[in-house]
């Protein structure tokens, strides 16, 4: 394999490990916050042993997402080290101020927040977990900008004397239309995860605590992990209607801005008024051409409506992969630098079954969320093992959306890693294959790429067993260890929380 | 004043932070390797008391590397490329070394089996030894100079980033963050343990003056300019106050002039760098800071965020500090908070049915 091939793994693979854990972190942490801000508020013993028991997965997922997040700043140097000198002036600003204004709050309170529970006042205490919820959904506004720069480039001029890509505006970036699509998208989606892992796992405990008969497991069940189902049912169902409504716009600006990113998603080959979406469609699975694929299932218009809000006439034209190869290399020459064709068209199948995952696997979420919310209304508990099984299987499913949408973005994209903008700025575009190194050698990126892959697969192997230990011991007995409900006699005592 | 020259001086302070910051605990993670005693059990609560020493705290110290890394990014690009892939296998060892440590600090407490700390620990203790002198030698080879071409690529190769110079610095990293992490951990414990950190730091302070000493002076007269001399004998200094307040039992002041002391080093590294970012070696051509630079509106830009996110960084990580600034002992740990992997805890509250058959979970 050549470098660029292994550069493209390495990068996919740390990429879609890391974005595993992201989404969880920053859905969970508002939504323990919130928690926590309810036993405050109510001081009901069961929001308190509901945000510790929830905090502590939180904080099993976090720390193995802060862990892989180290390595997806430096590669940008080490494997992709000529896409750095390009966009440099530009990209590394987002990252910067990430880190500056987001990384250091979230990593400061959340040691205040896991150590303080006896050292801070009650209100202060909270305002950490607060800090830290938000901070994490700043990181993502952050990291958001410099990948929709990427998608969208704008703000910036091409210098052909420095032969990179300039900054003009850092509010032209940090004001990109694509940003603001996708960082409501991505911070929906996020909730999603978060409430689909809320809800599904005190679903799991309501049926088994209800199905035990015992009262008092029963009265548990009803005091504790009802609330939990129920908040995670809402935060579901509002979420996946953000989550569809932001898909939706930034669909559009999509087809705008890549079209053959979702001509791709649909694997259309000839430009089509009306055009459908289709639900199935077979042909090879990896590398299909447009002649092998046969659409079995569409529904009329949908895919012109998705990209331009018309379902039929002139308006609904979408424009196939044949012609957006046509006008790309008619405008951005048909060979490379080394007099290899360029292929403007995203890989097909990768795009199309990416793109309908991301989708289709939200929908256990949205099962869940509404038999969930059936089977709990009006102060009802369910002992459904059906139920049980259904919170269990959607469990996975919206990280599995997650990783997929981020698939679809970054594959749908080739073959540019900086897209070109089609409305004007002229210059700032770069082929995937120029990014890459070219001081590092094939057998040094390939190493890593084992290694990391190794290390990562271990990690990811202990974060799932103890996600899981944690899960089935359920909600703890709690004290209150806030500075206001001790004697004076314990006000030296350095530590109740310690590793 | 030019804006790429503040930028240089700002990644210098990134540095600093992060090596006085992380530095000590990277020396408290590496004392675990040998620093607790006694019995199996109090080997056990003497390392649960030095995690704890920085448990509240590492997290906030590593997000400085971090932070350096972007703002190289963002203010020199073109160092951030040419540094990042021409060091790119010391840089992804320590990549390695980070993710283990960073996974280990927060589950080795997770699981309450013998086993399973000592896994963690051990993770911990590789996660603090291998990037203590990595670091070491990859500052050494940019004080020493490395070879570039004309495009400002890295050209010398993995094995010439080994040479004698970058290994004594990578020494002197690893003594330096020994001390800095024994001098903290007197500062931050009571009793035996205090004074046994102390007894600690004591022989650690002449062996780093030896070793931190000889590396300076190399640097100074073989790749330096004169003014730098000034950091070279501040540093010095410092060291030997370390040794002095150290011996009085003052472990504040031998705390911050072990940081000063790495503040010294710093100065030394980037002065005898500046006024390239990487300098040439063998007639090679350097890369210098105006070659490196983003565009004055960029620094700009970047100088705004930081001159009003930095003070208010400083303030909260400080806040932090005083929060836990009191001493542990091993007697002050509460009992460990893990659970066990095959017990589930009895169905709430001691009734009679086990939870769960572990077999219902696979």
């Amino acid at each position: 394999m050549d470098v660029l091939a292994l550069a493209r793994w390495q990068f996919a693979i740390t990429t879609v490990y890391h974005f595993i854990l992201v989404p969880l972190t920053i859905g969970l942490a508002p939504l323990v916050a919130g928690m926590q801000t309810a036993w405050v508020v109510t001081k009901n013993e069961k929001w308190l042993r509901l945000t510790k028991f929830f905090g502590k997965l939180l904080l099993i997922n976090f720390a193995l997402g802060v862990a892989t997040g180290i390595v997806q700043e430096f590669q940008f140097g080490m494997t992709w080290s000529e896409y750095s000198r390009f966009v440099g002036d530009v990209f590394g600003a987002p990252l910067a101020m990430e880190a500056l204004a987001a990384f250091f709050i979230e990593s400061t309170f959340l040691g205040l927040w896991i150590f303080g529970w006896d050292r801070l006042s009650k209100k202060v205490h909270l305002a950490c977990v607060w800090l830290f919820a938000l901070a994490t959904n700043l990181s993502a506004f952050f990291i958001l900008s410099a990948n929709s720069w990427m998608q969208h480039p704008v703000g910036t001029t091409f210098n052909p004397e420095t032969g990179r890509a300039e900054m003009e505006s850092i509010w032209a970036v940090l004001g990109n239309n694509t940003l603001w699509a996708a960082f409501p998208h991505t911070i929906t989606a996020s909730f999603l995860v978060s409430g689909t892992f809320i809800c599904g796992i005190a679903t799991w405990w309501m049926v088994r605590l209800v199905r035990s008969k015992k009262p008092e497991l029963v009265e548990l069940a009803r005091s504790t992990y009802r609330p939990a189902v129920v908040l995670g049912a809402v935060v579901m169902l509002l979420s996946g209607v953000g989550v569809a409504l932001s898909g939706d716009v930034q669909g559009k600006i999509m087809y705008e801005q890549q079209p053959g990113k979702m001509s791709a998603a649909e694997a259309l080959c000839e430009s089509t008024e009306g055009a459908a979406f289709s639900i199935l469609t077979v042909g090879p699975l990896l590398n299909p051409t447009c002649d092998q694929l046969t659409h079995l299932i569409e529904i009329p218009g949908l895919a012109s409506f998705l990209g331009t809000g018309h379902f039929s006439g002139p308006d609904s034209l979408l424009p196939g992969v044949d012609d957006v190869q046509q006008q790309m290399s008619d405008k951005f020459g048909a060979t490379d630098e080394a007099g290899n064709p360029i292929t403007y068209t995203p890989p097909l199948g990768v795009s199309y079954w990416s793109f309908r995952l991301m989708i289709g696997l939200a929908a256990f979420s949205a099962a869940l969320a509404l038999w969930a919310l059936w089977a709990t209304r009006r102060g009802r508990l369910s002992d459904s093992r059906w139920l049980s099984r259904l919170a269990v299987i959607a469990l996975p499913m919206p990280f599995l959306a997650c990783s997929f949408g981020w698939i679809f973005t970054e594959v749908g994209r080739q073959p540019w890693v900086v897209a070109p903008n089609p409305t004007g700025v002229d210059g700032v575009w770069l082929l995937t294959s120029a990014g890459v190194s070219t001081a590092v050698p094939g057998g040094v990126i390939l190493t890593s790429m084992i290694v990391f892959t190794v290390l990562y697969a271990g990690l990811g192997v202990i974060w799932y067993r103890l996600l899981h230990r944690y899960a089935i011991e359920g909600v703890p007995q709690v004290h209150d260890e806030s500075p206001e409900a001790r004697s004076d006699d314990d006000a030296d005592r350095p530590l109740s929380f310690a590793y | 004043m030019d804006l790429s020259i503040l930028w240089f001086v700002i990644i210098a302070v990134l540095w600093t932070g992060y090596l006085v910051l992380e530095g000590f605990d990277f020396g408290v993670g590496m004392l675990m390797s040998f620093f607790p005693r006694g019995t199996r059990e109090q080997r056990e609560s003497e390392r649960r008391v030095l995690v704890n020493t920085i448990g509240p705290v590492w997290d906030g110290n590593e997000v400085w590397l971090l932070t350096a890394g972007g703002a190289t990014f963002a203010a020199f690009p073109e160092w951030y490329a040419t540094l990042f892939s021409g060091f790119y296998l010391p840089l992804f060892i320590i990549l390695l070394a980070l993710i283990v440590r960073v996974v280990a600090f927060e589950y080795r407490g997770k699981i309450s089996t013998p086993g399973w700390s000592r896994r963690f620990d051990l993770m911990i203790q590789v996660g603090s030894w291998v990037p203590a002198i990595l670091w070491g030698v990859a500052f050494a080879n940019l004080v020493r100079g490395v070879l570039l071409d004309d495009a400002h690529q890295y050209v010398g190769g993995f094995w010439a980033l080994l040479n004698p110079f970058a290994l004594l610095g990578g020494l002197t990293t690893l003594v330096l963050f020994l001390l800095h992490g024994s001098v903290f951990l007197a500062l931050k414990t009571d009793g035996e343990l205090r004074a046994r950190a102390r007894q600690f730091a004591a022989r650690l302070s002449l062996a780093a003056v030896v070793v931190a000493g000889g590396w300076a002076i190399w640097a100074q007269v073989a790749y330096s300019v004169p003014w730098t001399w000034a950091a070279v004998a501040v540093a010095a200094a410092c060291l030997v106050g370390v040794v002095i307040t150290n011996a009085r039992g003052a472990e504040g002041w031998a705390f911050t002039l072990s940081a000063l002391a790495m503040v010294a080093a710093v100065t030394l590294i980037f002065g005898s760098m500046f006024p390239d970012v990487m300098p040439g070696r063998d007639g090679g051509p350097s890369l210098s800071i105006a070659e490196a630079t983003s565009t004055d509106y960029t620094l700009t830009v970047m100088t705004w965020v930081a001159v009003i996110l930095t003070p208010v960084v400083i303030a909260y990580q400080s806040w932090t500090y005083w929060v836990f600034r009191r001493r542990l002992t091993s007697k002050d740990l509460p009992a460990p908070a893990g659970l066990v992997w095959k017990r589930v805890r009895e169905a709430l509250g001691g009734h009679d049915e086990p939870a769960v058959k572990p077999a219902d979970l696979a």
